[in-house]
């Protein structure tokens, strides 16, 4: 097992290495990112601040001087000081995880509790009603726009019924949680559904199944144990590229919302120009999504013996 | 004459597709005698892997039971509940497939699933059936089973997988083993001790075996009497000894004929080998009378318009041809 | 012969859905953007307006049809831009191997690890709002399942028969690509490009809710959504419109993805017994 973590993280390297370059290159390099600020959102800043800055910024170092420093700086956590507020990045960014990782916890709960369960079912008896109710509501589930969702459900409980706050982090109670969750968790919870069933349907049609049938072993063993086990390989696997493209409907849902998560602070920064913040969010955000791969690797290790001992 | 310990009778199994019901394997009729060995043999496609599914009770849609009988020792088992049917499957009829690499869990230990056969049938709990797990690894030969128990299937070969598959089926002693080309996948050293194996075990424990092949020579040498099927059907069926000297049916003897023999090009000098021209009909479209008859060098008029019936040959045996002998 | 749901219940919406943009400009009944009187703010769906109007009373309805040609415009070529990209990518990693294969196989990694949408977002904060910006942001970002598509197939063929006698025969290597490989690998090019299409209309209008993408007073589903946002205590209906043609065009993709897998791609067929 600890091999496995550590070929995992060794592979991480280069990959959280090409990241950092690539984030570099977008909005350190490109020419304009920093300088036309103001000019789009109607802000004009004094030149003389703007020459301030950008000697502060050390924008007109060479490149690779600029790398080194940026990649330094990062590698001891330090990544910079927001344009906007002059807080230090690391700052803006911690007072946004907790509530981030709640979401996207909640939301993934939600789809792996729903999805999975439902697949499944739908799997055992293929072509009957619940397949082809829950395969209609997965396939519609994956086609709706979650922001919109999100938008009615925020008007149906919220405005009109009252039962749920329709926006904000609140107290940060559960009841706050809910609708975003919801709306966040619907896609990746229509998208497991599909591959639970895909999987567990293969499995059921799997040599080693039928063996387990002609020892005379009773179906529901057969399917509890053979080919439950033998399915979630794949649905472990599905949860976590999942939590990627959850990871960027986040923001928008966050957005909507107005929760206060590491979404909704880049998709201010960058309406603000705020690099230093953007970079941040970017770089967290996908070392994020990274690690959840990782451990999803475990996981997978942990269940096939075939990874283990491979 | 005593009972038979496997009897099935005018065995029908559909197939539906499209709507419409076909028929897979038409009045198959045969009986396996306690300890016997009978093989059943043909190519791909004619119907003998689902034959022995039927046999088990395995059958899964598209695939149904569609008419005759099946006894064991007697008793009907092919109407069965499937809670009934399923008392049955391991501890008196079991199976071993032809894929040893896919036919086991590969999420669980070999001795776990040796030691399932136990915990299910024996009423043994996971500690005695564990013990017992590696006392059945020994018995197939494997080398140092207490530690080959902990193994995963991946980490075996092929052919200490198939041994495993072996430890299962005959762990509870059944009254009837089902082969279903079990040496195809394996190499042909492997084969042979696979096959030996077998017949160990089996003679040891008085277990009866219907074997499943397409090699023909494979079976003349295990089984004391065989049946040849194609298109869904029985088209020949002797004691092993007389199929080879004296086959009845156009198509025994394609087979036999197209065999390569050790040796024959000394004998006779160089020869195309001999085939069976033509392809094995598809379900959905089996000729009108004889089903052989397309591929058939003797085939008449009577041949394409009657399929022909079984005619009995002498010590239980039988064939189905317009033009046999 | 199985009647295919999938492909004519998909194809229906999703012709729905191209035809109304197509036609939009017959079919809407005031002009989208500048037939606005604050006179008419915020009514209600009735019968002049089956809608509704908005904030600036503008008519939703024309709106929403308008937004067709937008929406889909951008969504459709987004996703050919990924197609060209990956399949261009994919097909020569494939062929050539060596550094270039490791180069590509790298990129295809690195755009694994970043979201999607995030990436997109990216894009937009460094290029500025815009359409052309949008179609490149968008472009960019999901080329990587076409560019694994074509590269693992392109493995596979590459020892083929006639892979090789076409090499003998002189033929050139981009020949060959073109004209051997890529008929082969067309099937799942068009589900994956299809499925794809509705992912970039979701795109689209996920940063045009955002105020990254069209921007008012152009009428793009996202951006008319964020307006509802706005209004919603006042006018909710402004919410249901856009998301329902959303919900119908990219349903309709999803399907028809669904029903050409099966008749392009059967190896990647659900089971379904």
């Amino acid at each position: 097992m600890l091999a496995v973590l550590l070929r995992r993280l060794l592979n991480i390297i280069p990959t959280v290495g090409a990241v950092i370059l690539l984030i570099f290159v977008l909005f350190s390099v490109i020419p304009g990112s920093f300088t036309s600020t103001g000019a789009e959102d109607g802000r004009m800043l004094d030149p003389q601040v703007m020459e301030r800055m950008r000697k502060e910024m050390g924008l007109d170092d060479p490149i690779l001087e600029r790398f080194g420093r940026y990649v330094g700086h990062t590698l001891v956590g330090d990544l910079g000081k927001s344009f906007r507020t002059r807080e230090p990045v690391t700052k803006l960014i911690a007072d946004r995880l907790w509530p981030s990782f709640k979401l996207a916890l909640a939301a993934m709960g939600f789809a792996v509790l729903v999805g999975v369960p439902l697949g499944f079912i739908a799997a055992l008896k293929p072509g009957g009603l619940i397949d082809s109710v829950s395969m209609m509501v997965a396939v519609s589930g994956l086609s709706l726009a979650q922001f919109w969702l999100g938008l009615m459900m925020m008007y149906l409980f919220g405005l009109l019924l009252g039962w749920l706050p329709s926006f904000g982090y609140g107290d940060g109670g559960p009841r706050y949680l809910i609708l975003p969750a919801l709306a966040l968790g619907v896609g990746p919870m229509a998208l497991l559904a599909r591959t639970t069933r895909a999987a567990v349907l293969d499995v059921l049609n799997a040599d080693f199944v039928r063996t387990a049938r002609s020892k005379g072993m009773a179906e529901t063993r057969v399917v509890t144990w053979h080919v439950m086990r033998n399915a979630l390989v794949l649905v472990i696997t599905t949860i976590g590229l999942q939590f990627g493209s959850l990871m960027g409907t986040a923001v928008v849902v966050e957005k909507l919302f107005s929760w206060p998560g590491l979404g909704s602070l880049l998709v201010d920064s960058v309406f603000q120009r705020d690099i230093p913040a953007v970079q941040g969010c970017i770089l967290v955000i996908v070392l994020f999504f990274l690690a959840i791969n990782t451990l999803v690797d475990l996981a997978y290790a942990a269940i096939d013996p075939r990874i283990r001992y491979a | 004459m005593s009972v038979p310990l496997l009897d099935v009778e005018n065995l029908r199994i559909a197939l539906s597709q499209g709507g419409k019901s076909y028929g897979a394997v038409e009045d198959v009729s045969f009986s396996i005698a306690p300890g016997e060995t009978l093989g059943l043999v043909g190519e791909s496609g004619c119907g003998k892997s689902i034959t022995a599914l039927a046999v088990m009770g395995l059958l899964r849609p598209p695939l149904s039971l569609g008419g005759g009988r099946i006894t064991l020792e007697g008793g009907d088992i092919h109407d069965l509940p499937p809670a009934k049917l399923r008392q049955l499957r391991g501890k008196r009829i079991a199976m071993i497939f032809q894929e040893p690499m896919t036919a086991l869990n590969p999420l669980s230990t070999v001795g776990r699933q040796i030691a399932e056969m136990f915990v299910l049938h024996a009423g043994a709990n996971w500690s005695e059936a564990t013990d017992r797990a590696v006392e059945a690894l020994r018995q197939v030969h494997v080398p140092s089973p207490e530690r080959r128990v902990k193994d995963f299937p991946h980490q075996l070969s092929g052919g200490m997988r198939q041994r495993v598959m072996i430890a299962i089926a005959l762990a509870c002693s059944p009254d009837l083993l089902i082969a279903d080309e079990p040496t195809t996948a394996l190499d042909v050293t492997v084969q042979a001790e696979i096959v030996d194996l077998m017949q160990e075990l089996c003679a040891a424990k008085g277990t009866a075996i219907l074997m499943i092949s397409h090699d023909l020579g494979l079976v003349a040498n295990m089984c004391r009497r065989v049946a040849v099927m194609y298109a869904g059907r029985i088209v020949e069926q002797q004691a092993a000894a007389d199929i080879f000297d004296r086959p009845r049916h156009p198509y025994t003897r394609g087979l036999i004929a197209s065999l390569p023999r050790l040796g024959a090009r000394v004998a006779h000098g160089r020869q195309r080998l001999q085939e069976i021209s033509g392809v094995v009909p598809a379900i959905t479209a089996f000729p009108a009378g004889c089903r052989f008859s397309p591929r058939c060098q003797r085939a008449t008029d009577v041949c394409q318009s009657n399929d022909p019936p079984p005619t009995p040959l002498p010590e239980n045996g039988l064939v189905r041809c317009h033009h046999h002998g | 012969m199985k009647f295919r749901a999938n492909l004519y219940i998909g194809g229906a919406f999703f012709a729905t859905a191209v035809i109304v943009g197509v036609l939009a400009p017959v079919i809407a009944t005031h002009d989208p953007v500048f037939d606005a009187n604050l006179m008419n703010a915020e009514i209600p769906p009735g019968w002049e307006y089956p809608f509704g109007t908005d904030a600036q009373g503008r008519d939703i309805y024309s709106r929403v049809v308008h937004g067709a040609r937008i929406s889909l415009t951008v969504g459709l070529v987004a996703q050919c831009i990924n197609s060209i990209i990956g399949v261009t990518l994919g097909l020569t990693a494939g062929y050539w191997g060596g550094w270039w294969d490791d180069l590509v196989s790298g990129l295809t990694n690195l755009m694994l690890a970043i979201p999607s949408l995030i990436f997109a977002l990216a894009i937009m904060a460094i290029l500025g709002p815009g359409l052309v910006s949008l179609l490149i942001a968008l472009g960019l970002t999901s080329w990587s399942y076409s560019c694994r598509l074509a590269r693992a197939q392109v493995l596979s063929l590459k020892s083929q028969g006639y892979v090789q006698a076409a090499r003998i025969l002189g033929y050139s290597d981009l020949r060959i690509m073109f004209t051997q490989l890529l008929p082969n690998i067309l099937g799942p090019l068009i589900v994956i490009a299809t499925l794809g299409a509705g992912g970039s209309i979701l795109a689209e209008a996920a940063l045009s809710f955002l105020g990254l993408g069209i921007r008012p007073p152009y009428p793009s589903w996202g951006s008319m959504l964020s307006d509802a946002r706005e209004q919603i205590t006042t006018a909710p209906w402004l919410s249901i419109f856009p998301g329902l043609a959303i919900f119908i065009t990219v349903l309709g993709l999803n399907l028809l993805g669904d029903g050409l897998r099966d008749i392009l791609d059967p190896q990647s067929r659900e089971r379904t017994s």
